[in-house]
């Protein structure tokens, strides 16, 4: 069985709120100089569910990230985590992509890997938090999609997920290949261990341009963007908080009992 | 300029029900449309829609098109998505506008790249630029921290709207609007998926995104056991249970108790957060909340930013003092 899951880097979501401002022409935000560059989270439950079905079924599982200058330290953590390969597509050409341009890239990128059997990605990202790419990835080969999942099973060409729903989860059948995203109740993705850091060391990823993927550098990252950003900027938080004190902790709970009868809130 | 005209939602119906997403959707449509000067409209696909239909149209809809089929009760894109992009394609509104529900963020996607146009999903704010006539999307990114304002000149111009962003229109009995039988023509080739089970997992009681009150907890409650006071201060006001993702994640409470930016959106007139530090994606949940009130042994907690009230102790001294004074109190009523 052939994963592909796809990947990408970001600045830690867990990160304090005051360390994300955006600049003077509220292009671009502009990350405090301590926050860590990450793996995505939601990329990490995805190699999670893909290593999970390699430890079930066996085969390869391939690591795929887009962007320019990906900090090998951050992206090799796919590899460290269990995954077999590493594919970058790495030029300036797949910058500042959106959604759609990001997603035609990533699956030419994967038609190009040839017989795979599952594609994974992670239900959204943490810093853009669109939950589009997966879906694009799907509509650009025809395949069937599925997202959210918080279990994968694999058997007879066939997987069945369990998609999270607003009142609990569904259990969904496709036919493979298919793209399935997947959700943080896949469970904690696993430390590296080690060895796997030792070997992704080693192991060097490969890098393809747009022309080895067979695409135009007009139809992906910026140029190939449906979408425009207009502007970002940042909301006002009126902090104004009153805290309710008391001598003792246990004072101070029920005076602020007492001050919500007041404000009728209880 | 486009040819296409007018605003389209997509509305959710469950057994017989119109969603309260889909009523702000329709709230949303109509101001829309009401800028433009052009018609809303709704599609509605499922079963037994026509009670439902003419509520959209209370709702502020014009038009409304149903397309009822069996193959339809429950959502499959498979099956949704050959009939959206027929629908789409034959009535070209120039906005389609979905819910960032489990239904609309899986479908809106799909359908805008098969329509050769682009969405922009979680959106908190809508309006018409007047100069372009674009639809300007507002959307919360990086936790909630930056907002972005995206635009797009493919049509129709698709988003999905947050819920509890904007709010439905008084229900009007007397507004007048048309309803169009449209039909499935879906081919059971076009499925390729099947839901062989779906699982219910809500708890008994008020529903979360309903309640008026919710005592929510976080990482710093610490166990399962522990979730039970919470428990038991939510029934005494009457309330919902929620938390943040780690006591779901640690399994504490069940993940449907989960509010946040992948969880549930909502907003009660009371928030209760105990031991919750608040990040950004919980935040995002509960940023609709008309009171945030906090008890957590750090000052500096993300938490204290959006409250109105707040405690800084331990939550296992501060909380049983707090319930105790509750029952109190009710008692004197």
């Amino acid at each position: 069985m052939k994963i592909i899951v796809c990947v990408e880097r970001g600045a830690d979501p867990e990160a304090p709120p005051a360390s994300f401002k955006v600049d003077a022409g509220g292009n671009r935000v502009v990350l405090a100089a301590d926050v860590p560059v990450v793996l995505d989270p939601y990329s990490e439950y995805a190699l999670e569910a893909a290593l999970k079905l390699k430890d079930a079924h066996g085969g390869q599982v391939i690591a795929l990230s887009l962007g320019t200058d990906l900090p090998r330290e951050v992206i090799k953590k796919a590899l460290a985590m269990g995954a077999d390969e590493l594919v970058l597509l790495e030029d300036e050409a797949f910058a500042d992509g959106d959604s759609w341009s990001t997603a035609y890239a990533l699956a030419m990128a994967i038609k190009k890997t040839g017989d795979y059997d599952l594609i994974l990605c992670g239900r959204q990202a943490a810093d853009w938090g669109e939950g589009q790419v997966g879906l694009g990835i799907a509509e650009v080969l025809s395949l069937p999609g599925v997202t959210v999942a918080r279990k994968i099973d694999v058997a007879d060409g066939k997987a069945q997920v369990e998609r999270v729903t607003g009142d609990g989860y569904e259990v969904i059948e496709t036919p493979l290949p298919a793209v399935v995203t997947v959700s943080n109740e896949i469970g904690e993705p696993r430390y590296p261990t080690i060895r796997g850091i030792m070997a992704a060391k080693r192991k060097e990823p490969v890098i393809w341009k747009p022309a080895d993927i067979g695409v135009q550098p007009s139809e992906v990252g910026a140029a190939g963007r449906r979408s425009r950003l207009v502007k970002l900027f940042q909301p006002v938080h009126k902090a104004n908080c009153q805290i309710i004190h008391g001598e003792t902790p246990e004072e101070a709970g029920a005076n602020l009992a007492e001050r919500l009868r007041l404000e009728k809130l209880i | 300029m486009s040819q296409n005209q007018g605003v389209m939602i997509f509305g959710e119906v469950v057994n017989g029900q119109l969603q309260a997403i889909t009523k702000e959707l329709l709230g949303c449509g109509r101001k829309l449309a009401s800028e433009l000067q052009e018609e809303l409209s709704a599609v509605l696909l499922g079963s037994n829609l026509a009670g439902s239909a003419r509520e959209a149209i209370t709702f502020g809809a014009d038009r409304v098109y149903i397309v009822d089929a069996p193959l339809l009760k429950d959502y499959q894109a498979d099956a949704y998505m050959p009939v959206m992009e027929r629908l789409v394609k034959q009535t070209a509104p120039r906005i389609l506008l979905l819910g960032q529900t489990s239904i609309g963020q899986d479908l809106a996607p799909r359908l805008a790249f098969r329509l050769g146009t682009e969405a922009t999903t979680d959106c908190i704010e809508l309006s018409i630029d007047p100069e372009s006539g674009l639809l300007e999307r507002t959307k919360p990114v990086y936790g909630g921290n930056v907002m972005a304002v995206i635009t797009g000149e493919h049509f129709p111009e698709v988003a999905t709207v947050r819920s509890k962003a904007y709010s439905p229109l008084e229900a009007d009995v007397s507004k007048r609007g048309e309803v169009i039988n449209i039909e499935a023509e879906v081919e059971p080739p076009a499925m390729r998926t099947r839901i062989i089970e779906k699982v219910s997992q809500v708890a008994e009681g008020i529903r979360l995104e309903e309640a008026a009150t919710v005592v929510a907890g976080g990482r710093g409650i610490g166990s399962n056991q522990d979730f039970k006071q919470l428990e038991e201060l939510a029934r005494l006001l009457k309330g919902a249970i929620g938390a943040s993702r780690p006591p779901c994640d640690n399994g504490w409470i069940g993940d449907t108790a989960q509010i946040g930016l992948t969880g549930k959106i909502i907003a009660p007139d009371f928030y209760l957060a105990v031991a919750l530090s608040g990040s950004s994606q919980h935040i995002s949940g509960v940023s609709g909340a008309k009171n945030i009130v906090a008890i957590n042994k750090d000052p500096e907690a993300n938490i204290f930013r959006v409250a109105r009230f707040g405690v800084v102790g331990d939550w296992k001294k501060v909380l049983p003092a707090f319930t105790a004074r509750v029952r109190e109190l009710a008692g004197e009523n």
